[in-house]
């Protein structure tokens, strides 16, 4: 009797097996990592791959919050809880800071959001604390300048991408050597959708902070938005505030991520809206994208993650 | 009597990735913008964003290679310039394309899309026929070892959908692809414009008997492409908690490179020579009773021996083999001088790095005719031959024709550290 045996991953084995591979790359090839951790689904499904890479170890290196200093409460509860939960060393880098040193100035206005600001904060704490690697969790799927990044992704002394000088990435053999003032951002979810990533929280049970899910909430709409009221919100002429049932798709600086409205109040119901979507995460709920065709390439190039 | 053993984990889908090869002109963005259009995977915003561009620039029909350019550079000069990856999924499979620019000067791109593809489609235009270019491509895919190949014989249409035009193409790539190792072909005649064969089958082409491009993508057989037989583990990190709980425990953390292992299996460590047990394969989800490649695992074993990483674990009847001498098709990737007997690199292969001494340059490849130059003494950037190298470390190889993950190298500048060769291993 002949015997053949079908072996084979489905695709979020598949994808959970990359990055495990990419995580552990940068652990044991990098002298000071970091995970950056701002409580949004795509790095709470990162930390918790690289949760599972060292399983038993703790994490080898810490995660790090840019904190703009607007942000959702909801996030910020959420973020000191999975810190606490997991023994982890969180390192902050706050844009305040920044703004209160003079390194940067804050635009003023209605429109004003510290998105941009970030990449300095980022700079500054990546240079303080002399992180070599970078975790962050864009992907691929999200918008089309990241569609050409690398996985490992270096930058130079001034933390600059630059797209037509990249590294050919080949195999799974990742180069991640670089001289002293270089770093590599590394992104282990380079594959995965926003599909992949719901699916991969409904499959593993993962927890994540409860705006995700719909919720009553005072919002405004602004450029088809719709932006929470509150403390980083400036209303302008014509906007009233009202109540909906919105949740959020994107988690980012609270004075340019955008709601949508949603009754899915629970992780099979947004993955059922997600699966039927026919707009972006980004085109959706991201005033920072909008500024231009290249607004994302053109952050990037400066340092953005 | 014969039976059949599954072991498969996770109740999704399976995963393709496909590479693509042409340039605009043969239609691939329109068939990748097809393909992704057809399985709703092309969002409302973005096509709006496509659609406000194109008329920006002036251009008739919206342009959806625009989807694929993202680069201001890509879309001011309307070409693809580096490797984009797209993504879409049917209710069958999941897929990640590598669309890659056609040019010979993107050789380098396309070889860095191709390295790990389980697929790749490559463009004729039918009114062109098979074109210097159209072998290159099919080239480089066998060279890559990409194990299935479609040879998309597009523009059907401007052809008046003849049978007469795409036997003749096949006819002729057949006879150059011999020369190659191909070991899946299939010819599909389409109309990416009209969606001819694309995801549905052609009215237009009743004479073709075989599938739709979507349709071959979601059913061709990938899971046996993996070498299963070679057992291979590239020790990446080792595990070693030293809490209360784990106190003893020792893992050897790893992605599976080939083979299958399970708890029980004897197994040897390189280079020390050192033989032991699998005593537990362990994941954060718990033991398993079988891992194969890709999966990334950690393996405890039953005696307490010094291993770290860039060690290989395999079979003791079955080990990879162990040298400092490298023969390898080495493609070089960089503008920035050429590679000349007497240099040397850093080098990486599996999870280990090395220095290593370019001993000697036997030929070089010419990649549109396959003649082998052997009076060449150096390699330009994009051009392809075969390299002898002399490494300070052992390394634990096998052929590329073998195993793609252990018979694969990157070249690493130590100036600059930037990679500038790939190269697949020789037997």
């Amino acid at each position: 009797m002949t015997t053949t045996t079908h072996y084979g991953l489905d695709h979020l084995r598949a994808l959970e097996a990359e990055s495990i591979h990419i995580i552990r790359e940068v652990a044991a090839e990098f002298e000071r990592p970091v995970l950056l951790f701002s409580g949004g689904k795509d790095s709470v499904v990162m930390l918790h791959l690289a949760q599972k890479a060292f399983w038993p170890c703790r994490l080898p290196f810490p995660v790090m919050h840019v904190d703009t200093g607007h942000n959702f409460d909801e996030v910020i509860e959420f973020r000191d809880r999975v810190v606490e939960r997991s023994s982890l060393r969180l390192v902050v880098g706050s844009v305040q800071d920044d703004i209160d040193a003079g390194r940067v100035v804050e635009n003023t206005g209605p429109r004003a959001s510290r998105n941009q600001l970030q990449t300095t904060t980022l700079l500054r704490m990546i240079e303080e604390e002399r992180f070599d690697a970078v975790f962050g969790g864009a992907r691929r799927d999200e918008e089309k300048a990241r569609a050409k990044e690398r996985v490992f992704s270096f930058r130079d002394e001034f933390g600059q991408w630059d797209p037509k000088g990249q590294r050919p990435e080949l195999w799974n053999l990742y180069n991640g050597r670089y001289r002293p003032g270089e770093h590599i951002r590394v992104f282990p979810i380079s594959n995965w959708t926003e599909l992949d990533i719901w699916s991969y929280i409904e499959r593993e049970g993962i927890e994540l902070p409860s705006i995700y899910f719909a919720h009553e909430r005072e919002v405004f709409e602004r450029d088809g938005m719709l932006l929470s009221t509150g403390p980083h919100a400036r209303l302008m002429d014509g906007e009233v505030p009202e109540r909906r049932v919105v949740r959020y798709r994107t988690v980012g600086d609270a004075s340019c991520t955008g709601a949508v409205e949603s009754p899915a109040a629970t992780v099979a119901e947004v993955l059922a809206e997600v699966a039927a979507t026919r707009i972006t995460e980004r085109g959706a709920t991201r005033a920072d994208d909008r500024a231009s065709e290249a607004a994302m390439e053109d952050r990037k190039r400066q340092g953005y993650f | 009597m014969s039976g059949e053993i599954s072991t498969h984990y996770g109740e999704g889908n399976e995963m393709l990735r496909l590479a693509t090869a042409g340039s605009v002109d043969d239609g691939k963005s329109t068939l990748i913008g097809r393909l992704l259009y057809d399985s709703k995977s092309i969002f409302e915003d973005q096509l709006e964003a496509v659609e406000r561009t194109s008329e920006q620039m002036g251009v008739e029909h919206t342009n959806l290679a625009l989807l694929t350019d993202g680069l201001r550079a890509e879309r001011e000069q309307g070409i693809t310039i580096d490797v984009a990856y797209r993504y879409f999924a049917t209710p069958k499979r999941k897929f990640i394309i590598a669309d890659t620019p056609g040019h010979i000067q993107y050789t380098r791109n396309m070889v860095t899309g191709a390295s790990t593809a389980d697929l790749a489609i490559v463009l004729i235009d039918a009114r062109k026929g098979v074109l210097e270019q159209s072998r290159r491509h099919a080239f480089l895919a066998s060279l890559l070892r990409i194990p299935h190949l479609v040879l998309a014989v597009n523009k059907m249409d401007l052809v008046d959908y003849d049978e007469k035009v795409f036997e003749e193409i096949k006819a002729e790539f057949r006879d150059f692809a011999r020369k190659l190792d191909i070991a899946d072909l299939t010819f599909i005649p389409v109309s990416a414009l009209h969606g001819d064969n694309i995801v549905e089958r052609s009215r237009n082409m009743d004479w073709y008997q075989g599938s739709p491009v979507l349709h071959h993508l979601e059913e061709v057989h990938i899971a046996s492409d993996r070498n299963l037989v070679d057992a291979r583990f590239p020790v990446q990190y080792v595990l070693r908690p030293h809490g209360d709980e784990f106190h003893d425990y020792r893992g050897y953390a790893g992605r599976i490179a080939g083979g299958v292992f399970k708890p029980g299996d004897e197994v040897m460590v390189l280079p020390s020579g050192f033989t032991s047990r699998i005593a537990s394969i362990d994941t954060a989800d718990g033991p398993v009773d079988e891992a194969f490649a890709p999966m990334s695992v950690t393996l405890r074993l039953t005696d307490e021996i010094d291993i770290s990483r860039g060690d290989m674990i395999c079979r003791p009847n079955n080990q990879p083999t162990v040298t400092q001498d490298l023969d390898a098709m080495v493609c070089w990737m960089t503008e920035q001088g050429s590679l000349r007997p007497g240099m040397k690199l850093a080098l990486k292969h599996s999870t280990r790095w090395a220095r290593a001494l370019v001993k000697d340059l036997q030929y070089r490849l010419d990649v549109n005719t396959l003649h082998r130059d052997d009076s060449v003494s150096e390699l330009a950037l994009n051009e392809i031959g075969r390299v002898r190298l002399r490494t300070t470390l052992p390394m634990f190889v096998d052929e590329y024709r073998r195993n793609r993950e252990t018979g694969s190298l990157i070249l690493v500048d130590e100036g600059t550290n930037n990679t500038v060769g790939a190269g697949m291993l020789l037997s």
